[in-house]
């Protein structure tokens, strides 16, 4: 696995990234079907779905409904994927995705755009900081966070051929190029983005870039963190997590979410059990969303760089103790 | 319809009436009301209308039945074991460690259920789905949705029916058993729903309301659902809660019930002197 950060971004958007590789699925794939809840012009299906309303079904604003049929759709032999914004990706049908779908095993994709500070102009109504900790609780969920739109790309054509319900979770706007084009990405196994001794910093989804940024920062201060991209949330990739946190001594958890029940949850979970390190998180706290531009929001609930570095100075100072 | 077919269909229901009390009578209590109300339409869908082979449940081209109202799953298993999808003596085992027969109807455990249920109003989309799936891939067979009165409470149910009206889900029959009875009490009591048949009407289903205990009735309704055309069917079934065994009939409360030794011998030999008048 090779990385090319430099803090570029890539010039795709997020939303025709999901656009342009959900049309192309349909149009290889005979079984894959997409079911949206009116938020087709958010991710630029809505022409193909024009032209072809029975590959791109047009569900209505009724997530639960779309969920449903999606489930009805997968048992009778589609691999369908389903989008709306995160919170009603999450909350809205969660008894649709967890019965629905992995209770009774019918295998469905959900694409959750906008989570967290992501949602930015829409507002606190539209802003899941909860999303990934509602699906860490469905029996066999897969969850993705992805980082960049190579991974993005990637991840979106896996889901569709594995079993259970995945969750996508991704912002439409921008990201930073992080993983050169064709990199294989493997669920279960995190990615070790950059090598490091003085504390491990474990970010997902738009975090990366800011932990990637942190990195350059703190070393020109001489301190070397581990930067890693866990890429499934669920499952999560505990043995790379431990032998990382045993070399560094000290794990700094970055994520666009709350720090109830993600991310930062799941990995104190495998530290307390496997391999006890001082942690810290870089993550919202017990609050709800408010309107912004993302980059304001983000300074509001402390998901920069800046916070990162300040996380790792202190957790240094504690793992010494 | 002659009076032999007739007959054949109602001895069919009596016998699902026996065998959803047998198993619940094994464990000693259970949902008789809801599951004795569907009785005759299960016969009438498994004795008559739908295409399938207990030999080979998963068979594709097969006719699917989802009963949303998941918790009538003795009534189903009842006529499921009636028909040879898994030994009779399997009803012995309803709800009991390791069973494959639990309270609610799950498609991954017992062979001839088509869609796991339970919690209500999820069936009607997943058979909307299931319907619409069939019909994409170019399969003639159909998809039935069994729905309970005191079901349609939920908002997910009107979804389902207003997106199977819009795709134009016509190999979908919906089967709203309107008992008139919920687990609170009388559905007039708990959350009046109105009249079903300008609902789905409004909604743009080919809808027909007949007596739901009265298989040449339901036959007849079903028969129809044949016809094609452009729309989703929907046929309010008028039931009484616990049909068939006129002490479920009426007692005050009849969603689940403890089922008495006693009781049970005396029910199930009502039903099945009826049968033997049937068959004389």
């Amino acid at each position: 696995m090779k990385t090319i950060f430099t803090g570029e971004k890539d010039p795709r958007l997020a939303k025709s990234v999901i656009g342009e590789t959900l049309t192309d699925m349909l149009e290889t794939d005979p079984d894959v079907i997409y079911l949206d809840a009116d938020l087709m012009s958010c991710i630029g299906t809505l022409k193909y779905a024009k032209t072809h309303p029975d590959r791109a079904i047009e569900c209505g604003v009724a997530e639960a409904n779309m969920i449903g049929v999606a489930c009805g759709l997968a048992s009778a032999g589609f691999k369908p994927v389903c989008h709306t914004f995160g919170p009603f990706a999450s909350r809205r049908c969660f008894d649709q995705v967890f019965l629905s779908g992995a209770y009774a095993k019918n295998d469905i994709t959900v694409i959750g755009t906008d989570p967290g500070v992501t949602a930015a102009l829409n507002g606190g109504t539209h802003m899941p900081f909860e999303d990934t900790a509602l699906y860490r609780t469905i029996p066999t969920a897969t969850i993705f966070d992805p980082t960049d739109m190579v991974q993005l790309e990637n991840v979106l054509r896996q889901s569709v051929d594995m079993p259970g319900v995945k969750y996508i979770r991704i912002g439409r706007k921008d990201l930073p190029k992080i993983y050169e084009a064709d990199t294989l990405f493997e669920v279960g196994k995190a990615l070790v983005v950059r090598e490091g001794k003085d504390a491990t910093v474990i970010a997902a989804g738009i975090m990366l870039g800011e932990a990637l940024t942190a990195a350059e920062n703190l070393s020109r201060l001489g301190i070397e963190i581990e930067v890693i991209d866990p890429f499934t949330v669920k499952p999560l990739d505990a043995l790379t997590i431990c032998r990382s946190a045993r070399k560094t001594g000290a794990v700094v958890v970055a994520e666009n979410h709350s720090i109830h029940g993600g991310l930062y949850n799941a990995v104190l979970e495998v530290l307390a059990a496997g391999c006890p390190v001082p942690a810290a998180a870089v993550a919202v706290e017990d609050e709800f969303g408010e309107v912004g531009p993302q980059s304001y929001l983000q300074k509001r609930f402390g998901l920069t760089a800046d916070h990162i570095e300040e996380e790792v100075k202190e957790i240094i100072q504690r793992k010494h103790v | 319809m002659d009076l032999r077919e007739i007959n054949d269909l109602k001895i069919l229901a009596a016998r699902i009436r026996i065998a959803a009390l047998t198993a619940i009578h094994s464990l000693g209590s259970g949902h008789v009301g809801g599951s004795l109300s569907i009785a005759d339409a299960l016969a009438v869908l498994y004795g008559r209308e739908m295409k399938y082979d207990p030999a080979d449940p998963a068979w594709p081209e097969r006719d699917k039945l989802v009963v949303s109202k998941g918790h009538a799953g003795p009534g189903v298993y009842g006529t499921l074991a009636t028909l040879g999808f898994f030994p009779y003596e399997e009803l012995l085992t309803l709800n009991k460690p390791g069973t494959h027969l639990p309270s609610h109807c799950d498609r991954n455990l017992t062979p001839g259920i088509d869609m796991t249920t339970g919690s209500l109003g999820q069936g009607t989309s997943l058979a909307v789905g299931m319907a619409l799936g069939d019909k994409l891939k170019g399969r003639t067979n159909r998809v039935f949705l069994i729905v309970g009165d005191g079901e349609s409470n939920e908002g997910q149910v009107w979804e389902a029916f207003s997106f199977a009206a819009a795709k134009k889900v016509s190999n979908l029959v919906v089967m709203l058993d309107w008992n008139k009875r919920q687990l609170d009490g009388w559905t007039k009591d708990t959350l009046p729903m109105g009249d079903y048949v300008a609902k789905f009407e409004a909604f743009g289903f080919d809808t027909v309301k007949v007596d739901g205990n009265d298989a040449e009735a339901l036959s007849a309704a079903l028969e129809h659902t044949r016809c094609g055309g452009d729309k989703p069917f929907a046929i309010v079934m008028d039931t009484v809660k616990g049909a068939g065994v006129p002490e479920v009939e009426n007692m005050d409360m009849n969603h689940s019930i403890p089922v008495s030794d006693e009781q049970f011998e005396r029910w199930t030999a009502e039903l099945k002197a009826q049968i033997a008048e049937w068959e004389a």
